[in-house]
């Protein structure tokens, strides 16, 4: 379990803190009670998250070989990969797949782009900079389910989109009724989850680029380098690790979709919006069939390991 | 600043039109939600296809709040949300940063494993673990004073603490405190050191009141879940008097939705937080922009 959503922690932990002088002392010797007081204050978030990460993690992963459901009299039995045989069989399981697929392959560019656009409009100082910073996180600190709220009613065929829809076309444009259509139903939630996440992933480029250093653009200029030359051969290249931090948060949290889902179109029409972790929240919650919801969990965190294992080969550092 | 000398003011003022343009679609839909809960619902669609349904204008009162509080328990409910949030946000910010203390400042066998491992569980989405969860945390001993006698029952559903616990350690808020530990000389330990202090002395004293910025982080990025989580009580949650607020939402799904209750229902729950936010929005993002997330 080396893999992890944030680059390299290993890594970091062997740089030396940027404040402290190179001539660090020699590693001092390792009392016993040093050891013990830092064994003390690391226990009771390791106990906490042994317990509510780890051992449910491990819990779930057993479970979907048997029969277990939330409330039965009968006894719990092992039953093989009858689960996964069940799954993969199922067309709603690869119809919730291609589903959350579509969902990322838009989702992750777009996110991630417009997120870094925010980034550059607000990265230099300005009049009223934390006002912009304030309004484009605002989005954020609301609450996914009252947004899906919010946007249900705007979708309606007489609602708030539609009406923008026709005045900015001079009426020539009626719009659907976007969460009632199968062709137009994941669109729809694509752009509320685009407007209501951006802003998270606008903070962690901002981060990136607060972090490179203002000499390196100077001696840019000095050079002659366009605006775009900057953004190329600075900006870009300084950007490697938040990348793939971007990259991998906003692969995971679409892969994740469920809340916007559960309150707007609970996986309608016709399927068309249904997610992985939507079926099994369905089958594990209101069936109550826990050890066939683990099945869905354990396949979507080896899809989830996957993805992400192949995104950081793949936005590694060449060197 | 540089950059703006050798720029036409031409382009600047296009960036600054796209920037408003950002703005006006990044808030829209949070204006529209708080101005159409000040009316009743005929105004809120006869409005739709104009300007008004931007502004405060007409027919504006505060009667849909009145009506929420009429058919919800929303006072018991933003209690509930407010005091689990709170605790949530107080026991996390000290075991976390308790624990990335140990791991950045001290000399201990094992910490790069257990730092290691704690950073695996990033990995996890919440909603893998969920459905486990429920059927472990209903297995959990219960103690309960009652009186004088100490009882104990099996289970914890549909408690407070059921909704607080298993969200207090967090592996995020220790790799927030760790980074920000990491750029806090360790000299200063030493030098604490030498004078008699006790490690537990350091992390109080010199090292916590340093860290400002990364506890208005982890406050506020501790606080959002908390204050929005759904899917969770959703599941554990059976009693009405031990409800959040996003529970409150279901209360509105019945037949002849009223939606200027759902958005003054939907604003209520949401400008605790916003105001929050603006509150703590410079340091937030300020520590999060310098020295947080560094990729």
């Amino acid at each position: 379990m080396t893999t992890t959503q944030l680059p390299s922690p290993g890594r970091r932990l062997a740089d030396p803190a940027p404040a402290a002088p190179p001539s660090k002392p020699r590693r001092r010797p390792r009392h016993l009670r040093e050891q013990i007081s830092g064994w003390g204050m690391i226990a009771p978030a390791a106990v906490l998250l042994l317990a509510f990460v780890f051992l449910p993690a491990i819990l779930g992963f057993g479970l979907a070989f048997t029969n277990a459901r939330l409330v039965s009299p009968r006894p719990v039995e092992f039953v093989g990969t009858d689960n996964f045989a069940r799954l993969f069989a199922d067309p709603v399981f690869w119809r919730s797949l291609l589903n959350v697929s579509y969902f990322a392959v838009v989702v992750v560019p777009v996110q991630s782009g417009l997120a870094l656009a925010m980034a550059l409009l607000i990265n230099k100082k300005f009049r009223g900079v934390n006002f912009f910073r304030t309004i484009y996180f605002l989005p954020v600190v609301t609450s996914m389910v009252v947004v899906s709220l919010l946007w249900l009613f705007m979708y309606r065929k007489d609602g708030l989109i539609n009406e923008l829809l026709s005045a900015a076309s001079f009426g020539l444009i009626s719009g659907p009724d976007w969460l009632n259509d199968p062709a137009t139903a994941m669109p729809a939630i694509i752009a509320l989850s685009i407007w209501q996440a951006a802003g998270f992933h606008m903070i962690i480029w901002l981060a990136g680029l607060q972090s490179i250093s203002g000499e390196l653009y100077e001696a840019a200029q000095l050079d002659g380098a366009s605006r775009w030359h900057q953004f190329r051969y600075v900006t870009w290249p300084g950007l490697t690790h938040t990348r793939t931090l971007v990259l991998v948060t906003i692969t995971i949290q679409a892969l994740g979709l469920f809340d916007q889902v559960s309150v707007m179109t609970q996986g309608g029409p016709l399927d068309s919006t249904t997610t992985i972790i939507y079926e099994a929240v369905r089958s594990g919650f209101k069936q109550q069939e826990t050890s066939y919801a683990s099945a869905i969990s354990l396949v979507f965190f080896v899809l989830v390991l996957l993805i992400s294992a192949v995104q950081r080969y793949l936005t590694r550092e060449k060197d | 600043m540089k950059q703006t000398l050798n720029s036409t003011s031409l382009s600047s003022a296009a960036a600054m039109a796209v920037r408003i343009l950002f703005a006006a679609v990044a808030a829209f839909p949070i204006v529209f939600m708080m101005v159409s809960s000040l009316k009743p619902d005929q105004q809120i669609f006869g409005d739709m296809s104009s300007v008004a349904a931007f502004l405060p204008i007409g027919n504006i009162s505060l009667d849909n709040y009145a009506a929420v509080f009429e058919r919800v328990p929303a006072a018991r409910f933003l209690i509930n949300s407010i005091g689990i949030s709170a605790v949530t946000v107080v026991l996390g910010i000290f075991i976390n940063s308790l624990c990335a203390f140990a791991l950045s400042r001290m000399e201990i066998r094992g910490k790069r494993v257990v730092f290691t491992a704690i950073l695996a569980t990033l990995i996890v989405p919440f909603q893998t673990l969920a459905l486990p969860l429920v059927w472990w945390v209903n297995q959990l001993p219960y103690f309960e004073l009652n009186g004088f006698s100490l009882e104990i029952s099996k289970g914890w559903l549909d408690t407070y603490q059921v909704q607080i616990i298993p969200f207090i350690a967090n592996a995020f808020s220790i790799y927030l405190y760790h980074q920000y530990f990491e750029s806090i000389p360790k000299e200063l330990d030493e030098a604490a050191r030498i004078d008699g202090a006790g490690w537990f002395t350091i992390y109080r004293k010199v090292v916590m009141p340093l860290a400002g910025p990364a506890t208005a982080t982890v406050a506020i990025l501790t606080f959002l879940p908390a204050w929005n989580s759904y899917l969770w009580p959703l599941m554990v949650v059976q009693s009405e008097e031990l409800r959040p607020v996003m529970i409150g939402i279901q209360y509105f799904f019945q037949l002849n939705v009223s939606w200027g209750e759902v958005m003054a229902y939907a604003s209520l729950i949401t400008i605790p937080v916003v105001v929050l936010f603006i509150a703590f929005q410079r340091s937030f993002i300020n520590s999060i922009a310098s020295s947080g997330v560094k990729g």
